[in-house]
């Protein structure tokens, strides 16, 4: 039985239907919030392979999210789509994983820091192309994003399966929960396979891998590429679901958020970086009420989300550097640790 | 750890997450039992109350400034409340932080009307953010009354946009305004444009440029954000523009000022409204090292703006009288800035459309009074609103002032336009004499 | 003409700004081997300390010194409390930790401050200098801030070529073990080596702040291009450090003028690409061997 929940397949299927039951039992409102925190997953699941696997940290994922988004916004300008959605995703995914290589063929060759200001770099350079080409890519105002209405057949089988009909905004969290569990499968059977091996190996120790036989620039272009690739879906969804491709909304702040995310969630693993998402997702809101509660003013109110999370970022690293995750991981393990022993003696 | 082990804690967690998510869920959907009982209520009405709400920078780098935009609207709804509400019912007023960034607008719009199910959205500030939710907010029927910004989205398709309305006169009817003011009486300037790199720069680049396209010998962009604007000064200066137009917002009109002292760049300013605060930019500019700078609001003298409704340099103005009093009575810290009255003006203005709208509150009959009654409502505004069944667009136009010791010295009467290629006349509809009735409230019949 | 040389002479003073932040990071990144991503928000708190002072009514150059101190202090602190316990392990916590502290400090500032523009006085004149009957763009605070960096460079090639103090930072900072058996209290180098870091970056904040707006997000610009400065001097060398702030500023200030603001950024990073992929070492660290 635990073999069989282990496999990643199967672990989707059942995501899945968690994913159907959840969503259809939502108003709009939490399918919207249940989107961002799919595209928040896909992109933080993206990094976590990359810095918790192979050791190689990027501040510049939100500017690959927006590479994503406007290749999105660009297909889907016409009332009438050229392609179908799935088609765009595929093309969103594609050309951020084509920048992802050019990048990662220069970050192979930089280092901890050094990686670290490159990319912050990148995504603060990013916005400014959209402003620099305004008039194919919208300037500030950004460009519109004309998502096309769910096939047919699709409303049919969610009426059919589920009861109800689709709402515009659960027919888009379905997407984004779809790409999230492809996306994730995917990241899993590469972490866990012949490939995944090399990155961690490489992550351990240059040396030695080296020695092993790895090549470390490819082995670590490789993981920028699936990382970037990932990136560039997360965009995708972002894009259909917030309807606008702006450079706003890219800034480094999401970056830094993304990377929150990953911390938070515990480095390395798919379900700490989708606990981030979740984390990112829903806390703002309650700390911010919480504030205004405590009768903050709204300005005021409003500063307290990202105080929280820095905190909450500093002290993880230093009371819990294996992220929320990995830490609960860790107690059960003591504690299992513990009674076995006393059952032994 | 054992493998096997770490791939069930991996799905243990995965679910966990997504019960946690599910909990959630369930818990936003028991809000619709609100109904104050009165029958068909609309939505965010009640019998003693209404619920709206906005999106404004209260975070991050737009957040100087606009941050302060809200805290006045919220004071006159208190004000308003204190005294009653409308028609019986307060002003319940939810501010949302969105950090000028579209992505959170868009998810604070959504929770404002599906989870806090507000009856209108108000005051929302912001082009690119305000342009991720206009669609949602007319596709969902909810009213999206006077945003704050002068883009033309807000009003220029009423058939595409039934719900949305803008405030402020657009961008591009101050370019026009300006620029045939130049042609006519400065025939023989040579002008230089400063933009912000966005739709404000653009729109008000084509409205001047319908007057001025043979003067123009320069353009600058800046990127907001990138606070060295010396480039932009010196090729403006190369050009040897003899009168600048500047679109620009307070803080970049305060870095286009130092940079041409350091440049000994000395042409005529023509500043936007959105960036002329004599008040704010002037007080920015006269801390500078005792007495390096021409002190106080009087940095600012000889630079020429518009006005579109009263501001804090004129205190003995009857509404700036009024607004202090709010200010006094129901503000929080602070002073009263030319921000907070900007908030409190379209407050005003909210309260006319609610009294317009008559008791049966619906968002439909908002709509509809504000199109009926809406160019006749007499508030701060100098200009009337332009708002009807064809334009949704708001104030119609401005006075060109010259700045003297932070006040503004008329140049010209109210000169009311609209966009496209409209005449610009001079505003006969006494707008800019009217003053605020004794109370405060305005009293608006309803329409019907 | 006047156009070039005035655009040249902004990008000479932003370029020293950037040189200033730059040497910051490098006397962390000597002393213990971490980027201070926080180091911005930092300098930003302490001009704010500083402007507070001011504004109360004392004079110019006490706030400037109360903020140097302040920037010191902060330095020393942030060192003991935070990233003491990081040292040593993974690179990639102590970038995390850095990072969680830039979004304290810019809420806190928020909270603290207010979230608005405000002026910050420059102790010299504002108006450029007049050459003939033409302004130059060179302003009495901009020769001031010039020679303020010039001479912190001096003082800490002095410092860490000629004084037995500055052989001691090195030498924690290269090997901790082989210092503690020399006899180096390695754990007072460390701190001192970012509280010295600090009061660098203070000064950069102040000499940016002078004769301009600051609001809590006013050095933000200035992580990357300082970063990027450091960068390219090899983040390692304070002359290299000034060398690269000059580059840039120098850059960065033509492509704003003469191709559109938006893309200066983006120059930044081409500019960064190119010498990271050319001279990975930077263009004046001493370290051939080190890998970026």
């Amino acid at each position: 039985m635990r073999r069989l929940l282990g496999q990643p397949l199967v672990l989707a299927l059942l995501g899945a239907v968690v994913i159907i039951v959840v969503l259809t039992g939502v108003d709009d409102f939490r399918a919207v919030q249940l989107t961002q925190m799919a595209y928040l997953g896909i992109a933080a699941g993206g990094l976590t392979v990359l810095t918790g696997l192979n050791g190689q940290i990027s501040l510049g994922h939100g500017a690959l999210m927006a590479i994503g988004a406007y290749t999105t916004a660009l297909l889907l300008q016409d009332d009438e789509p050229t392609l179908p959605l799935l088609a765009v995703l595929v093309v969103a995914t594609v050309v951020t994983l084509v920048v992802g290589a050019a990048i990662g063929v220069a970050a192979a060759r930089l280092h901890g820091p050094y990686l670290a200001g490159a990319t912050l770099a990148l995504a603060v350079a990013v916005p400014g192309i959209a402003l620099y080409f305004g008039d194919t890519l919208g300037g500030e105002q950004g460009l519109r994003v004309r998502v096309p209405d769910p096939p047919g057949w699709l409303l049919d089988a969610a009426y059919f399966v589920t009861g109800q009909d689709l709402t515009p905004s659960t027919y888009v969290a379905f997407l984004g929960w779809f790409v999230l569990v492809v996306t994730y499968v995917g990241l899993a059977h590469l972490s866990r396979g012949r490939v995944g091996r090399r990155w961690r190996a490489v992550r351990d120790d240059e040396v030695a891998a080296e020695v092993a036989g790895i090549a470390l620039g490819r082995a670590r272009v490789s993981a920028f590429v699936v990382s970037a690739a990932a990136a560039g879906a997360a965009g995708f969804v972002m894009a259909v679901s917030v309807r606008l491709a702006a450079p706003s909304g890219y800034s480094l702040t999401l970056s830094l958020m993304l990377l929150t995310a990953v911390v938070l969630g515990g480095l390395g693993t798919l379900s700490g970086a989708l606990v981030g998402a979740a984390l990112l997702t829903f806390l703002p809101q309650v700390i911010t009420d919480a504030g205004v509660s405590a009768g903050l003013d709204d300005i005021r109110a409003a500063e307290l989300a990202p105080l929280v999370y820095g905190l909450v970022l500093v002290a993880v690293v230093l009371l819990a550097p294996a992220g929320l995750v990995g830490s609960l991981r860790l107690a059960w393990h003591r504690l299992r640790a513990t009674t076995t022993s006393k059952g032994a003696t | 750890m054992n493998p096997r082990r770490r791939r069930l804690a991996g799905a243990a967690s995965i679910l966990t997450s997504l019960m946690l998510v599910a909990a959630c869920g369930a818990g936003g959907r028991d809000d619709d039992d609100s109904d104050g009982g009165g029958g068909a209520a609309e939505v965010g009405v009640t019998d003693d109350s209404i619920a709206i709400g906005g999106t404004f920078p209260l975070t991050g780098v737009a957040a100087p400034g606009y941050s302060e935009i809200p805290t006045g609207a919220k004071a006159y709804f208190d004000f308003v409340n204190a005294a009653g509400g409308v028609n019986g019912r307060t002003i319940d007023f939810t501010v949302k932080d969105d950090g000028y960034d579209p992505t959170k607008t868009s998810s604070l719009t959504n929770e404002l009307v599906l989870k806090d199910k507000v009856f209108a959205t108000v005051g929302s500030l912001g082009t690119p953010t305000h342009s991720a939710v206009v669609d949602f907010l007319n596709d969902e029927k909810v009213p999206d009354l006077f945003v704050s910004s002068g883009s033309l989205g807000w009003g220029d398709d009423p058939e595409a946009r039934p719900m949305t309305f803008g405030w402020q006169p657009d961008y591009e009817i101050e370019g026009k305004i300006i620029g045939q003011y130049v042609a006519k009486n400065m025939p023989d300037a040579k002008v230089g444009l400063f933009l912000q790199d966005d739709d404000f720069g653009e729109d008000a680049e084509k409205g001047v440029r319908q007057f001025l396209d043979d003067q123009i010998v320069g353009t600058q962009r800046y990127t907001s954000g990138n606070t060295d604007v010396g480039p932009q000064v010196a090729a403006l200066q190369a050009s040897k523009a003899d009168l600048v137009l500047a679109f620009t917002t307070p803080s970049y009109t305060a870095l286009a000022q130092l940079t041409s002292l350091k440049l000994g760049f000395k042409p005529d300013w023509y500043v936007s409204n959105v960036g002329s605060d004599p008040a704010l930019v002037g007080g920015l500019l006269e801390k500078f090292s005792e007495g390096k700078v021409p002190g106080d609001a009087s940095a600012l003298n000889g630079v020429m703006t518009s006005e579109y409704i009263p501001g804090i340099d004129a205190p003995d103005n009857a509404w700036v009288q009024l607004w202090q009093k709010v200010w006094d009575a129901n503000g929080g810290q602070g002073e009263l800035t030319n921000y907070r009255i900007y908030g409190m003006s379209w407050a005003y203005t909210f309260v006319q459309a609610l009294q317009a709208a008559g008791k049966d509150l619906t968002r439909e009959g908002l709509v509809e009074a504000l199109e009926e009654a809406g160019s006749s409502l007499e508030g701060p505004n100098l200009a009337p609103y332009r708002y009807s069944e064809d334009s949704h667009l708001g104030i119609s136009g401005m006075e060109l002032v010259t700045l003297e010791n932070g006040k503004g010295k008329p140049l010209t009467k109210v000169l009311t336009t609209d966009i496209g290629d409209a005449e610009i006349a001079e505003d006969d509809s006494g707008q800019s004499e009217d003053a605020p009735p004794e109370s405060g409230i305005p009293d608006v019949d309803a329409v019907d | 003409m006047q156009q070039l040389v005035n655009t040249l002479l902004g990008g000479l003073t932003l370029g020293m700004v950037y040189a200033a932040f730059a040497l910051a990071l490098v006397l962390i990144w000597r002393s213990t081997r971490i980027v201070n991503f926080a180091q911005a928000p930092m300098a930003m708190v302490t001009t704010f300390v500083a402007l507070r002072i001011i504004e109360g009514g004392h004079s110019y150059w006490l706030g400037f010194a109360a903020a140097l101190v302040a920037g010191l202090v902060l330095g020393a602190v942030v060192e003991r409390v935070l990233i003491r316990p990081v040292e040593g392990k993974a690179e990639i916590n102590a970038v995390i930790l850095t990072l969680g502290l830039f979004i304290v400090l810019h809420a806190l500032a928020a909270v603290v401050f207010g979230n608005r523009y405000r002026s910050f006085p420059a102790a010299f004149g504002i108006r450029g200098i007049e050459v003939g009957d033409t302004t130059i763009a060179l302003t009495g605070f901009g020769i001031f801030t010039i020679v303020a960096v010039l001479v912190v460079m001096g003082l800490l090639v002095l410092l860490f070529r000629f004084t037995d103090l500055g052989l001691r930072m090195r030498a924690a900072a290269f090997n901790q073990e082989v210092a503690r058996l020399l006899g180096v209290r390695v754990g007072r180098m460390l701190t001192l080596g970012w509280a010295l870091a600090s009061l660098v970056g203070s000064l950069a904040g102040l000499l940016i702040a002078g004769g301009s707006l600051v609001h809590p997000g006013y050095m933000d610009a200035v992580v990357v291009y300082g970063f990027v400065a450091a960068v390219l001097g090899g983040l390692d060398s304070p002359a290299g450090a000034v060398v690269g702030g000059l580059l840039l500023g120098l850059s960065l200030s033509l492509v704003s003028g003469y191709v559109g603001s938006q893309l200066v950024a983006l120059a930044a990073l081409a500019i960064l690409m190119a010498v990271l992929l050319l001279r990975p070492q930077g263009l004046f660290s001493q370290a051939r061997e080190r890998r970026v």
